[in-house]
């Protein structure tokens, strides 16, 4: 898993049939779902069943109870308490990644269309360079250098995704940069940041929107792996990646339940913003042919 | 040929800018390497001589030059945890690393190809692929790691979950589980490449030519709907390079075999500069020089590309 | 003995998962060396008909009626005797040669593939392929089979593309306007040698355009289509003399003449008609300036009045009336 999965992009070429006035259930469905989870992580504590960090060893790897609906870990915590109170580092780390990386890489990629020249040339290589280095080869790095935690891999990673982000919304600036309004806008007195700011930003946002939904999926993945080699924040933190590395000593002994449920909300949580992602690009392309 | 001149220039270029930022990125770091390797108490004048023997005391540009002059000859440096040559420590280590990632190529190859064009081809089991390719596409390699131990290791224990094993067939034993976890999200992906690459081609008006001239269905698939549908396949094989050489890190680390990926993320963990620079270095090298190969097999597969490109 | 029978064709495609007719009914015949002009608007059914002789119809597409080649059913045919229909009897050529030949393959590659599919060696196919390219007007030949389709200009691209359907010796030649997508320039010259090589060889023709006046400087006879209906099939020397078919006589009317300056030039009323929006009556009453209540109602079926057939129930009446001098008197009244 890395960073270069963000820039596999929208698969699917499939037109919907659909005229795009009605409801996308698919919209709904996954926009829902998402909506959800950030709820719940954000009212965690009232949620919650129990306390994510308390359990009794007495208590420890049982199955599905009406106690604890998804049983317990190894040290006896609740694990779909531990799931909830885990949504808010593990949705959190990737929010940050997302808005660090498409900020700087709007920025520099709107610059690079509108600057041109030797800017554009810079910019460009230093990103072809970065390229060559897959995301969570740079955590690794970081954590090398600042030691592990939340800090050193969201960095890195936000570097990692940034090249990703600025070739594509580059090309796309530089469409908007190329087409006659912009010159209009020039030739009637506009400031360039008037036009950066006012025209070409607002007409590269619904790209901006599709490639930053479909990086999110990515970012959760590699960050999630980060946690889980030890690298991230560290137990007993509730966090996705952290739950699947602490349960997978208990998986030997035939308590799978930790490792395999914080594993599908991953996988859940990264479907959804896939299927999000690819429709929003599939209604985007249609709308635009 | 000027243009392979070319394309090889930028990568060395690549390759260069690329050793300077793994160097330079650990120079940065805060803390003094000598106090690392020193260990728990050292007077001013240890650590003095420390710096002198590691030349910690000499400026950056003669450090770097140092270090690049010594990998180009072989020379990976000094472990600052263990005290031996890096290469020594990577020694058997390289090999269950490379036995892991081609095996798992192999698998995305093989897989990712026949589910792409059964997904493109059969109109039945198209909409199952579909969903299976979108559910594997979102699997990480760790969780795929822990789901095959749970499945196949612990359940029906067809394989084991630890180690790399010797030997080629135990090694293929062992690794079995390991390339699928490594494989899962890439396979997904080379499926849904192939599936959308086949299904273009499919449509494309040089395919109805070759079946108005009584080609048979066969050869239509392998001289002209696969042999075009590769080209976009190839382009992007390269960010499967990326995602396997990341994702070996992860699935050794939880299948605890001993390769360049589980020794990196301990040498990061103990701070073990040389050990990381070695390891970072060779993971993106090897990252660079697939995919400018990559590249030289896209303009292989491609003659429009080689005609663009030359002009 | 005709090479070619069409007998009632009708072919049904599925269009967001409803059939969905493309041709009513197509009854036409060909003779050996025959050249056969299938002219109409775009949308009138011509490809379809072309493509239905091959049986090469989108997958879902149902046909009724039935092809005959040399007498045998094309539609009964099972896949090993289809495969030989293909790679022997009949060659197709395609309207654009950029698209349909693959682009990553050489010439020579495309050249041969049919026949060495047949069994032939390849070294003998590609001698074969090397000498009809100097036969079609490509010159330095033996260095074209190893070039690549980019390479090649576009009036090349479609000589090699007649070169590969007079390679494996047809009995039949589909061409779905052949030089449609060509440079004006280089139109006539492809055109030439494709007419050419058919008399020479004495291949029957169907011959795909939506020229009138080209279909009858190439061909023998010219069956006019409109709405997936044939509704004249008339001989080409007959052309100027005496149309049948109200449509036709539009067709011939709105060619404005390099030698007459036009007052104004000529047009069809109204909007050409899909297949599947023809009710039931004439599906060309809606434009047509003499069409009556019975036209509006009832179904005029193809019959022969003359050297020609027709399907319009007042062919007899209107006949000397159809001049384009008329037709574009009664259109603007």
């Amino acid at each position: 898993m890395t960073s270069s999965l963000a820039s596999r992009g929208p698969l699917s070429r499939v037109r919907s049939r659909r005229s795009g006035s009605r409801v996308d259930t698919v919209v709904v469905v996954t926009g829902a779902f998402i909506a959800l989870l950030v709820i719940t992580a954000v009212f965690a504590p009232w949620i919650a069943p129990s306390d994510p960090n308390f359990g009794s060893i007495l208590s420890s790897n049982q199955g599905p109870s009406a106690a604890h609906l998804l049983g317990t870990d190894s040290f006896g915590r609740d694990i779909l308490s531990r799931l909830i109170y885990g949504a808010r580092l593990s949705l959190l780390g990737p929010a940050l990644i997302i808005v660090i990386s498409t900020s700087i890489g709007t920025v520099l990629a709107i610059a690079c269309a509108w600057f041109g020249g030797w800017f554009d040339q810079v910019v460009s290589r230093v990103a072809d360079i970065l390229f060559a280095f897959p995301g969570l080869i740079l955590a690794m790095l970081a954590v090398a250098m600042f030691g592990p935690g939340l800090v050193a891999p969201v960095i890195a990673l936000s570097i990692a995704y940034t090249p990703y982000l600025l070739r594509v919304i580059r090309s796309e600036a530089l469409r908007q940069r190329n087409l006659p309004y912009v010159a209009a806008c020039y030739v009637g007195g506009l400031s360039a940041r008037t036009i950066c700011t006012r025209h070409i930003l607002p007409n590269v946002t619904p790209l901006l929107i599709v490639q930053a939904t479909l990086s999110f999926g990515y970012a959760l993945v590699d960050l999630a792996a980060v946690s889980y080699l030890g690298l991230g924040v560290q137990p007993p933190t509730a966090e996705w990646g952290i739950m699947v590395s602490t349960g997978q000593s208990s998986i030997l002994a035939g308590h799978p339940q930790e490792s395999l449920f914080a594993g599908v909300m991953i996988i859940v949580t990264v479907v959804a913003f896939n299927l999000l992602g690819d429709r929003l690009a599939a209604r985007q392309s249609t709308g635009q042919s | 040929m000027r243009l392979i001149t070319r394309r090889l220039v930028s990568l060395v270029l690549t390759l260069f800018v690329a050793s300077i930022a793994v160097y330079g990125a650990l120079f940065l770091a805060p803390g003094n390497p000598a106090t690392l390797l020193a260990g728990g108490r050292a007077t001013p004048a240890v650590l003095r001589e420390i710096e002198r023997q590691m030349h910690l005391n000499q400026p950056f540009i003669t450090r770097y030059w140092e270090w690049l002059v010594g990998v180009l000859h072989g020379n990976l440096g000094q472990s600052y945890v263990y005290r031996v040559p890096v290469t020594t420590l990577l020694a058997g280590r390289v090999e269950n690393t490379i036995f892991l990632v081609v095996y798992a190529s192999i698998v995305i190859i093989l897989g990712g190809v026949i589910l792409g064009v059964t997904a493109a081809t059969r109109r039945r089991v198209s909409p199952i692929i579909t969903v299976g390719t979108s559910i594997g596409l979102a699997t990480p390699s760790f969780v795929a790691a822990i789901i095959s131990i749970t499945v196949f290791g612990v359940d029906l224990k067809w394989f084991p979950v630890f180690g790399a094993g010797s030997g080629f067939t135990d090694q293929l034993w062992h690794l079995t589980l390991p390339a699928l976890a490594l494989a899962t999200s890439w396979l997904a992906y080379t499926a849904q490449l192939t599936k959308a690459a086949v299904r273009e081609e499919l449509s494309r008006e040089h395919v109805e030519t070759a079946r108005s001239r009584g080609i048979r269905a066969r050869h239509v698939l392998t001289r002209h709907v696969l042999r075009n549908a590769m080209i976009p396949i190839t382009t992007v094989s390269g960010l499967t390079v990326a995602g396997l050489i990341a994702g070996d890190v992860v699935v050794e680390q939880a299948f605890g075999v001993n390769g360049l990926g589980s020794f990196l993320v301990q040498a990061a963990l103990q701070k073990d500069f040389a050990s990381v620079q070695a390891v970072s270095l060779i993971l993106v090298a090897t990252f660079v020089v697939i995919n400018g190969a990559v590249d030289l097999w896209s303009l292989a597969l491609d003659p429009r590309l080689r005609a663009g490109a030359s002009a | 003995m005709s090479v070619l029978d069409l007998e009632h064709l009708a072919v049904d495609l599925p269009v967001e998962g409803r059939l969905r007719r493309v041709i009513h009914d197509v009854t036409l015949s060909i003779a050996q060396g025959e050249a056969v002009g299938v002219v109409g608007e775009s949308g009138a059914g011509k490809s379809m008909t072309s493509r239905a002789v091959l049986r090469l119809l989108p997958h879902g597409a149902t046909v009724e009626g039935e092809v005959r080649f040399e007498g045998r059913s094309v539609m009964a045919m099972d896949r090993t005797a289809l495969r030989d229909y293909r790679l022997s009897d009949v060659a197709m050529i395609f309207q654009d040669p950029r698209a349909h030949i693959n682009p990553v393959r050489t010439v020579g590659d495309f050249l041969v593939e049919a026949l060495v599919e047949r069994g032939d060696a390849k070294a003998d196919a590609l001698r074969v392929v090397t000498a009809l390219l100097g036969v079609v007007g490509i010159s330095d030949p033996q260095r074209r089979v190893k070039q690549y389709p980019h390479e090649l200009s576009g009036g090349m691209l479609q000589r090699v593309m007649i070169a590969s359907a007079l390679a494996i010796e047809p009995k039949l030649l589909l061409a779905d306007e052949p030089t449609t997508a060509l440079d004006v320039t280089t139109q006539s010259d492809v055109m030439v040698s494709l007419d050419t090589q058919r008399r020479e060889r004495g291949l029957a023709m169907l011959f795909v355009t939506h020229d009138l006046e080209l279909a009858a400087a190439v061909c023998d006879r010219i069956a006019v289509m409109y709405a997936g209906f044939l509704v004249e099939d008339i001989p080409a020397s007959q052309l100027h003399r005496g149309v049948q078919h109200p449509y036709t006589a539009g067709l011939l009317a709105s060619r404005p003449s390099p030698t007459v300056r036009e007052r104004r030039l000529f047009a069809i009323a109204g909007r050409p008609l899909s297949a599947y929006e023809v009710g039931d009556g004439c599906g060309f009453a809606s434009r047509c300036a003499f069409a009556n209540d019975r036209c509006r109602s009832e179904r005029p079926a193809l019959r022969v009045v003359g050297a020609s057939r027709v399907a319009c129930h007042r062919s007899e009446e209107l006949s000397g009336q159809l001049s384009s001098h008329n037709i574009r008197e009664a259109t603007h009244d």
